[in-house]
């Protein structure tokens, strides 16, 4: 009798945490379908009231309309250049200076780390308008350089490979040292293959985060060649103030590279970012 | 042998000066000198042609006396009050729940984290569309008219709504971490002294997330009072609601890359960082009452 009363107890928070997760998923992907629903319909269609759930037919002239206002070629280019870029260089710069800070031994270290926390408790928004003054001076805004150039070096990159280099026992580096490497050899052949989660975490970190960046974009390249996808939407909302249909097509266009990468590596990506925890 | 081990710890140290040259020397150009440029620009005039010249507390004295300036501080704040907890203890609820033995889990974590991985660019759009007034679906749905983009009193409440559905999933795979690491002897223990699930929940799993709920907590809370790209999204400078919508750092952007007076953005981003180290200090003050180390 307990027994039972028990199981249905537990039958009950069963349902419940079902009907949670239904509930909230529906308000999770509803935006995305009534964007994608949208994104099909005519002007006129999707401001009936009341409305169009499916679309009367499913045309493609938004779609072709954004692309042509938008050189959507240019900006997956650009969005994909500037995320090679800052992911190369976040992974290289910050796996050395990690592996540096870590497990070498040198005159100053810890006043050269403390820049690194420096930087890393300071907003963003801090080092923007030098930082587009600088460019701007030599010529280079406008260029796939310029959307890349904040991200050059990473401090949180370098914070978070130390640790990983941290957690990796010094035997390891010193039976390299007596096979006859040297720092540089033990770091490249020995120790930096075995942080790889680690790398791939902050580079899913840095992807993320790039391809959502806003205002750097739009300060840096105002060519329209030469925008990245988030830069390059918030031209076409400009544009296209009303005219959703468009909007929604252009938004999608913009989303749907990223979204696939992510059903097929959405492991990768939810535990990477878990990895590099809340910065 | 002597020798041997101080060419050792020589080149060690090359090569550590090599390892981090790339780092140091970017972090100098690119955060440490922006830094202090930034910090001569608040109490700079800004001249045609890109010049500068040094006028003391000018930009601060025009700051304080904007009332935009006051407007945004108290925007900043309430999206903050707003977003914050509702959106910390909500992805708490999804944490637990995604801490449970139930199937399909998995399925469910990725449906919450989706808006990560979609610019907020993107977001903003959709969200726009379904708040709009004459035709957006949820004023359909609710049968009213409500105008989420455009009436003052209600667009930071739109925009708080579309910051806490886009980082609910992200917040919680992050306390989820930090709920897996506790051990599950806790819960055997307590269940045979009778403790209900609720009870557990106060007793066992809130105590011991506290210290990943503490720094969710100062990373949502910095990240918020830097609210931009969602509120510039939202809302266009042509907005009659601007000002009740307009974010500090919103004010910063404007400032200083549309008006062009990059003194005074430059003062209002100085303000912004002397703002996140006061309320950053206060809650590492603040997490002695209620955070739990002794793990």
């Amino acid at each position: 009798m307990n027994n039972s009363s028990l199981e249905r107890a537990r039958k009950i928070r069963t349902a419940g945490i079902y009907a949670f997760f239904i509930i909230g998923s529906i308000v999770m992907i509803f935006p995305f379908v009534w964007m994608l629903l949208t994104s099909f319909k005519t002007v006129e269609e999707s401001m009936m009231v009341p409305p169009t759930i499916l679309p009367a037919a499913w045309q493609l002239k938004n779609f072709t309309d954004a692309m042509a206002s938008l050189p959507f070629g240019a900006l997956y280019k650009n969005t994909l250049l500037m995320i090679f870029w800052r992911v190369v260089c976040a992974v290289v710069f910050s796996s050395m200076a990690g592996y540096a800070f870590a497990k070498l031994n040198f005159k100053g270290k810890d006043l050269l780390f403390s820049i690194v926390l420096v930087q890393q408790m300071l907003p963003s928004q801090i080092f923007i308008t030098p930082q587009y003054q600088m460019l701007a001076k030599v010529g280079l805004t406008n260029s796939i350089f310029g959307l890349v150039f904040p991200g050059l070096v990473s401090a949180f990159g370098t914070f978070f490979m130390r640790q990983a280099y941290l957690g990796i026992p010094n035997e390891i580096a010193e039976a390299a040292y007596l096979d006859g490497c040297n720092q540089w050899q033990s770091f490249v052949k020995v120790m930096a293959p075995l942080t790889t989660a680690s790398m791939a975490a902050l580079a899913v970190f840095t992807a993320v985060f790039a391809y959502g960046d806003l205002m750097w974009p739009l300060i840096v390249n105002t060519d329209l060649n030469l925008m990245t996808l988030s830069s390059g939407l918030a031209t076409l909302r400009g544009q296209f103030s009303t005219n959703f249909p468009v909007m929604m097509a252009g938004s999608l266009l913009a989303m749907i590279p990223m979204v696939v990468l992510y059903l097929f590596f959405q492991k990768q990506f939810i535990e990477g970012v878990a990895m590099t925890g809340g910065k | 042998m002597k020798e041997k081990a101080s060419k050792r710890s020589r080149s060690e140290s090359m090569w550590g000066y090599i390892m981090i040259a790339p780092t140091i020397i970017g972090l100098l150009v690119l955060n440490i000198y922006p830094f202090l440029d930034t910090i001569k620009l608040s109490f700079s005039k800004t001249l045609p042609f890109g010049l500068y010249e040094l006028r003391g507390v000018q930009n601060y004295v025009k700051m304080f006396a904007s009332a935009e300036f006051w407007r945004a501080n108290m925007n900043t704040i309430y999206f903050c009050v707003l977003t914050v907890p509702i959106g910390l203890f909500l992805a708490l609820v999804v944490a637990v729940m995604l801490n449970t033995k139930i199937k399909g889990r998995t399925f469910f974590r990725a449906v919450f984290f989706l808006p990560m991985v979609v610019a907020p660019a993107a977001v903003a759009m959709v969200w726009k569309w379904i708040f709009n007034t004459e035709y957006g679906i949820l004023n359909t749905l609710l049968m009213h008219h409500i105008n989420w983009i455009t009436d003052p009193n209600i667009v930071i409440v739109t925009c708080a709504i579309v910051a806490i559905w886009s980082n609910i999933g992200y917040d919680a795979v992050l306390l989820l971490s930090g709920l897996q690491n506790i051990s599950q002897s806790y819960y055997e223990a307590a269940s045979l002294d009778g403790a209900t699930k609720l009870q557990q929940f106060f007793h066992i799993t809130l105590p011991m997330v506290s210290p990943t709920l503490f720094v969710v907590l100062i990373m949502r809370l910095m990240s918020s009072i830097k609210v931009y790209d969602l509120i510039y999204m939202m809302i266009e400078q042509s907005n009659p609601a601007l000002t009740s919508a307009q974010s500090l750092m919103y004010l910063f952007f404007r400032e200083s890359f549309v008006t062009g007076d990059r003194g005074l953005g430059s003062a209002v981003v100085i303000w912004t960082v002397a703002f996140i180290g006061v309320v950053t200090l206060v809650q590492f003050w603040g997490q002695k009452k209620w955070v739990n180390y002794e793990v």
